[in-house]
């Protein structure tokens, strides 16, 4: 008796993501408390550094980034935990699924329900903090190529600390350090184009990183999720 | 071809090697550190620029290689560990982990120290400081899952599968570093503008970083023992070497 | 000497230790079809540790796992597709409902979903298709994982106290689908606290002793 099951990549991929975002769908706070979180940290620092608009314009793609770097952060948490805790995550190790597919759907599902709103705000921030005209679209494309990085590097530290009790400190320490080249990539690119400079080469870079991790990254992923069921 | 480490795979065997191999490393640490500190510090001739001051960089140099080389050793252990299943390489990136956050830390101070005669200021955003300060919130990482874990084993996985990921990391966020500083500072003078080291500061100089890492496979090889010991708490020889130890 | 062609799980010098623990040492076995195999135990004896060492979850801390004279490491979809695991946990998602978990579960193992609702009606959730998980009770969470039996097609099955907040006819339905399974040339590695019951010659029994140091 014996028993081969054939499931395409693609079709492990859909299925994956639909059931993550048909939970995340019913359970909307996933999706509202990063992107609260990320607004409220964005507003204290006008009211932190005073609300010259020179100084704001100077330092609002950092505010922005490191915003984002810390909702994803925050958002991250989420990603295995509830899964590790019920059981479904070792079914899903245990099907005959290959680790990569599943794992990088759970990152793509996790990316659009918190990586995408991001994006989709973060204009709007930038005009509260009097961000300069021409650093729109660097702003966007920088955080539409640079969010799912956060979000595959992320996947490594939760995937390392979803079996501790009290991870979610431990994970920052972990991810935030990882998290350094984007920032300064996405920043500069950002910067470069409030000057009216190209800014592809800095694009460039961090689209690298996304395949990077894109490659790398699930296996990292994987093999962490296979300690943290042990 | 690697028959000959076979028997090393083994905890007892290893232990005894290492028990044996402690004093050897400490005793030739013992004679070079004294030896290369005071030639550094008393014989070699001041730098015409910075006076006396350029003589922390007998300390601050080795120790910021060792910080950057003890990282790679732990990744290169975790590395065997994954593929080959190696649990002592696992105790010795535990064993590493935290003598190479205490170099981090002794680069980063000496590198402050040093930097207040020459910028008048103790900390400034340079590319090499700043890299060394991210490679201690790495250190740290790897120590703070290493003891996130109640099981030992997995801790070592756990913390090889980041110390992996750090590793492949640590020149993107070097690189990285070093075009950040170099666009925001433009021509702030680099303290280690490669200086062309004449022989009389040389020998010294490699006379410490000798010392230095001998000191620090001396502190591992203390630090794997009592790992391998922790590991292998439950085993009939530990047991028997505590017993022996009563009775003495 | 066991018969070595019939043989679906051998377990060779499996060590388990917890902590400073042995938890078992130098454990030897073969289970082969047809076989349903009790490995009983008091609380803290490693049951659990077994089970979820033979199907991967956890790695020894020395020796081996075959399925079908394979190293399980070696082959692992093809292991995992010959092979059901229940676990403690029930795996189901109270954001969906029973029929969408179920449906989950099956076409991640590569079966049927189709099925779905059909099999919900085996294991007495009928009815309850639609309703939330979330809002139906402990003993209906484990239906909900146990009826993938009801559909399964790996020979394999590892069940970790698969009895636990099940009632009197389920209990008896599901014995009467193992010793179904059994003759259908599968295997069922199980720990509960209960007796079967089943006839004894049908079962085999792992014993794994409390052991201090």
């Amino acid at each position: 008796m014996m028993f081969e099951a054939n499931l395409s990549y693609r079709a492990v991929f859909v299925l994956v993501v639909k059931r993550d975002l048909t939970i995340a769908l019913r359970h909307r706070d996933d999706i509202f408390n990063p992107l609260l979180f990320f607004i409220i940290v964005v507003t204290l620092f006008p009211l932190g550094v005073g609300p010259e608009s020179t100084t704001l314009t100077r330092i609002a793609p950092g505010i922005i980034w490191v915003a984002a770097l810390l909702s994803t952060l925050l958002s991250l948490d989420r990603l295995f935990k509830s899964d590790h805790m019920d059981g479904s995550l070792e079914q899903m190790l245990l099907s005959p699924q290959p680790v990569f597919i599943l794992v990088l759907a759970k990152v793509f599902a996790h990316w659009l329900i918190t990586g995408l709103p991001l994006i989709l705000v973060a204009p709007l921030l930038a005009v509260l903090l009097h961000m300069n005209e021409l650093s729109y679209g660097a702003l966007i494309l920088t955080l539409l190529i640079g969010t799912p990085v956060l979000s595959l590097l992320g996947a490594v530290g939760v995937a390392l600390t979803v079996g501790i009790k009290k991870g979610g400190v431990l994970l920052s320490l972990l991810v935030l350090p990882l998290f350094i080249p984007v920032l300064i990539f996405a920043t500069s690119a950002i910067d470069t184009a409030a000057m009216n400079l190209p800014y592809s080469g800095q694009l460039a870079i961090i689209a690298s990183l996304l395949f990077g991790s894109l490659t790398l990254a699930p296996f990292a992923i994987g093999a962490a999720l296979k300690v943290s069921t042990n | 071809m690697w028959k000959w480490l076979h028997p090393y795979a083994n905890p007892e065997v290893s232990y005894h090697f290492s028990v044996k191999l402690t004093p050897w490393l400490t005793a030739i640490a013992a004679i070079l550190i004294p030896v290369g500190i005071v030639w550094a510090l008393a014989f070699v001739p001041a730098d015409y620029q910075q006076g006396d001051s350029f003589r922390i960089f007998y300390l601050h140099v080795p120790a910021a290689m060792l910080s950057m080389g003890i990282y790679v050793g732990i990744a290169i252990a975790a590395f065997s560990s994954l593929v080959w299943q190696l649990k002592l390489a696992d105790a010795s990136a535990a064993a590493l982990a935290p003598i190479g956050a205490i170099f981090t830390v002794i680069a980063l101070f000496t590198g402050a120290a040093w930097g207040k005669p020459m910028w008048g200021t103790w900390w400034i955003w340079d590319a090499r400081l700043t890299s060394e300060l991210i490679l201690l919130f790495l250190y740290l990482g790897v120590i703070a899952l290493h003891n996130a874990f109640d099981d030992k084993n997995l801790a070592g996985k756990a913390a090889g599968i980041l110390s992996i990921v750090g590793v492949i990391n640590i020149p993107i966020i070097h690189y990285s570093v070093e075009w950040w500083n170099t666009l925001h500072q433009g021509a702030t003078v680099s303290k280690l503008d490669k200086p062309s080291m004449s022989v009389e500061m040389l020998w010294p100089f490699l006379i410490c970083f000798l010392g230095f890492s001998f000191f620090v496979a001396a502190l591992g090889c203390k630090r794997f023992c009592t790992e391998v010991l922790a590991r292998n708490s439950m085993r009939p020889w530990v047991r028997a070497l505590a017993t022996a130890q009563e009775k003495k | 000497m066991p018969n070595q062609t019939t043989a679906l799980i051998t377990g060779s010098n499996l060590t388990c230790i917890r902590g400073d623990r042995i938890l078992f040492e130098q454990l030897n076995f073969q289970i082969n079809a047809g076989d349903i195999v009790q490995v009983e135990g008091p609380n803290g004896s490693g049951k659990t540790s077994l089970l979820r060492i033979l199907c991967g979850l956890t790695a020894p801390f020395e020796g081996e796992v075959l399925f079908k004279q394979n190293l399980i490491g070696d082959n692992r979809e093809l292991f995992h597709q010959n092979l059901l695991y229940i676990g403690h946990l029930p795996g189901v998602k109270g954001e969906m409902a029973a029929q969408e978990n179920l449906e989950f579960n099956l076409s991640l193992h590569g079966l049927d979903a189709a099925q779905a609702e059909q099999t919900l009606s085996e294991v007495n959730l009928f009815g309850f298709e639609d309703s939330l998980a979330s809002h139906l009770s402990a003993g209906q969470h484990r239906r909900i994982s146990l009826a993938r039996l009801f559909s399964s097609k790996s020979p394999v099955w590892i069940l970790d106290e698969p009895f636990t907040a099940i009632d009197k006819n389920g209990v008896k339905r599901l014995e009467k689908l193992f010793s179904e399974h059994a003759q259908r040339g599968g295997c069922v590695i199980l720990t509960t606290h209960q007796d079967l019951a089943l006839p004894s010659d049908l079962v085999k029994k792992i014993s794994l002793d409390y052991c201090i140091f």
